[in-house]
């Protein structure tokens, strides 16, 4: 048989021939890899950006809301009513099996001084086990301790937002800062979390003792309130049960009837995003379909143009069969043909897709991952329609009579 | 020692409901170093005669014997194995590949037989030089005259020592002065290098440069004997 270096150099011969329509058949081709690499790398960038955030949330997370007022019959949103307490949150930590760790909030906006610097920011008293539940770690000093909390210390740990905003470049611990004009020593700095899955600054917060919150910064008129409860469940496969003891639990505490509504919402944040990174997955998942659509359509076309090289080259044929060429070194001639047209189509597609997609980055402000399995697989994938689409012309021409090849005008 | 022998080869096409005797009841023998005319008007068989015996047709019946192997009932790939090893074709119309070198033209043949291409180069340049064609191997067809081109084709069924060369009325496309050049040409490699050729050609002045004259008719042998000078 035909060797194939020899069958290369004829193909590219032939396709130099008619450079403008081999160029042109290659851009179905090159248009198709540089679509599908340049989807799949949208759709990994946003699924991986999305899977960061979860990370930055904590993972196995549920958080439980107070319920709405019912005012004259007009109902107020989530949070309107403070239904929740600290003697809740260590209800749920005590007889809800499913959960692991519970850290009550109690968190409003309030002005931060340090020296002649002042920010607005979020103040969130809370327990030691809030850095746990939200897998957050501390970049200096150290966490409250139990008899902060017990002995209503006035301490706290700063997000790097609000350090970059007071301190600049200083160092903040056992600095002294104001909230509210009370005067609390930085024992902390946590690590940045950066933005959350809704674009807010994770990193501009203030933690404070909870009870410090409670008496000092957001004085409550019944003592014990808390905003919300964050609660980490023993693992994903507990999240559901964790989620039904804790309604449960709650109906129970705030004594609410078999009718009646609760007065307080448990969200499962997790499982929210989860969704949300599902969704994203699928949708990459149709951009790549939809760009291998026209990755098909060049293989169409380049099946249409082997199929008219054929014919213009009918001659030929008859000349390679009459001096000794067999039916597969005819029909080898041609596939490598078609391969050699889409693989150099898919190669100019990488780099056009990379570009594409660096480009997309830069200006589009979209997350974007290039993967080395979508290069692979387009290439790949170029590779499979040169010999698909080839292969019908190849065998066409391999079929010819060499006499009437040979006498083909 | 006969080279070619045909026995009752008959070849019957059908046009439409008639039934068209290309081919007849031939029985033909052919002796290696032979130079052998084959003539007739058109239509009288002898195109037909040549592909059979070129093995790019097969007999309806009948058998036919190459370098004494029986070819008529070969394999579509078989039967291109034997053209590659034994028969060198020359066409009127040359037949060479557009837009490709001499050389590469010279080559073509040696790609199907596992030349490496060293080997076929260098024996491209050589068949190239025996006709003449030194300094042209870079020249494509379209850069070369109609003799040069005969020359080329020659060059190529020469390339793989091919015992016989089976010319298709090759100065067709030619003028006179050209013409006898090419019919002096087979002459020499018939003489000199004992390769046996058969001629299609209905020109008697160019028959005339052949020992033997096989003239066909409605696809029978109607005379076959010495040519007359």
């Amino acid at each position: 048989m035909i060797s194939i270096p020899s069958t290369f150099k004829i193909s590219l011969r032939a396709l130099r021939v008619n450079k403008m329509r081999s160029a042109l058949t290659m851009l179905g081709i090159i248009i198709g890899v540089a679509a599908v690499i340049t989807m799949i790398a949208v759709g990994k960038g946003t699924s991986e950006k999305l899977s960061q955030q979860i990370a930055t949330v904590g993972s196995n997370m549920i958080i439980v809301l107070p319920g709405s007022t019912t005012a004259g019959g007009i109902r107020g949103g989530f949070g309107t009513q403070m239904t929740l307490t600290r003697a809740d949150a260590e209800a749920i930590e005590r007889e809800c099996s499913a959960v692991l760790l519970v850290a009550p909030v109690l968190n409003g906006v309030a002005q931060v001084v340090y020296g002649n610097q002042n920010w607005s920011t979020g103040v969130y008293g809370t327990t030691e086990a809030m850095l746990e539940v939200r897998d957050w770690g501390l970049v200096a000093g150290r966490n409250f301790t139990e008899q902060d909390i017990r002995n209503s210390t006035k301490v706290c740990l700063l997000g790097q937002t609000v350090v970059d905003k007071l301190f600049g470049g200083m160092d903040p611990l056992q600095q002294t800062i104001r909230i509210k004009k009370v005067p609390f020593t930085v024992i902390g700095i946590l690590e940045s979390k950066g933005q959350s899955v809704i674009g807010q600054d994770q990193d501009d917060v203030i933690f404070i003792p909870l009870t410090t919150a409670q008496k000092r910064i957001f004085g409550t008129t019944m003592p014990g309130m808390v905003r919300t409860i964050a609660v980490k469940a023993r693992s994903a496969q507990d999240l559901n049960r964790a989620e039904e003891q804790i309604t449960q639990l709650l109906r129970q505490r705030h004594r609410i009837g078999p009718n009646q509504e609760d007065d307080f919402s448990v969200r499962n944040l997790t499982q929210m995003l989860d969704l949300a990174q599902q969704a994203s997955k699928a949708m990459a998942l149709l951009l790549a379909a939809i760009a291998s659509i026209s990755l098909l359509v060049g293989g169409i076309g380049i099946m249409n143009i082997m199929l008219v090289s054929v014919t213009e080259r009918t001659r030929e044929i008859g000349i390679r069969m009459a001096v000794g060429a067999k039916t597969w070194d005819i029909r080898l001639q041609f596939i490598i043909e078609a391969i050699t047209l889409s693989l150099i189509g898919g190669m100019i597609g990488i780099v056009l897709g990379v570009i594409v997609t660096k480009f997309l980055s830069a200006f589009a402000n979209l997350t974007t991952v290039i993967s080395p399995f979508a290069v692979i697989l387009s290439f790949g994938f170029s590779g499979l329609v040169g010999i698909f689409f080839g292969f019908y012309p190849a065998y066409k021409a391999s079929l010819l009579n060499p006499i009437d090849a040979l006498r083909y005008e | 020692m006969t080279l070619i022998e045909t026995n009752e080869l008959k070849k019957i096409y059908l046009l439409g409901e008639n039934e068209v005797r290309a081919l007849d009841n031939v029985s033909l023998k052919i002796n290696t170093g032979e130079f052998v005319a084959v003539m007739g008007p058109s239509g009288s068989g002898k195109s037909t005669f040549m592909n059979v015996i070129g093995c790019l047709d097969e007999p309806t019946s009948g058998r036919y014997l190459l370098d004494g192997i029986d070819v008529s009932k070969m394999e579509r790939d078989a039967l291109a194995q034997i053209r590659n090893k034994k028969i060198g074709f020359v066409f009127q119309g040359f037949n060479l590949l557009p837009r490709t070198s001499a050389l590469e033209n010279v080559e073509v043949p040696m790609l199907y037989n596992n030349t490496p291409p060293r080997q076929r180069k260098d024996r491209a340049m050589w068949a190239l030089k025996a006709l003449g064609l030194e300094g042209r191997e870079h020249h494509h067809p379209s850069q070369l005259s109609g003799g040069q081109q005969q020359r080329v084709a020659i060059a190529r069924a020469l390339v793989n020592d091919a015992p016989l060369i089976l010319a298709d009325e090759p100065t067709g496309n030619l003028d006179t002065k050209t013409s006898v050049e090419i019919m002096e040409l087979f002459v020499r490699l018939n003489e000199e290098n004992k390769i046996t050729i058969v001629l299609v050609t209905h020109e008697t002045d160019i028959a005339s440069f052949s020992q033997r004259t096989i003239r066909f008719l409605d696809g029978h042998v109607i005379s076959d004997k010495a040519t007359k000078r």
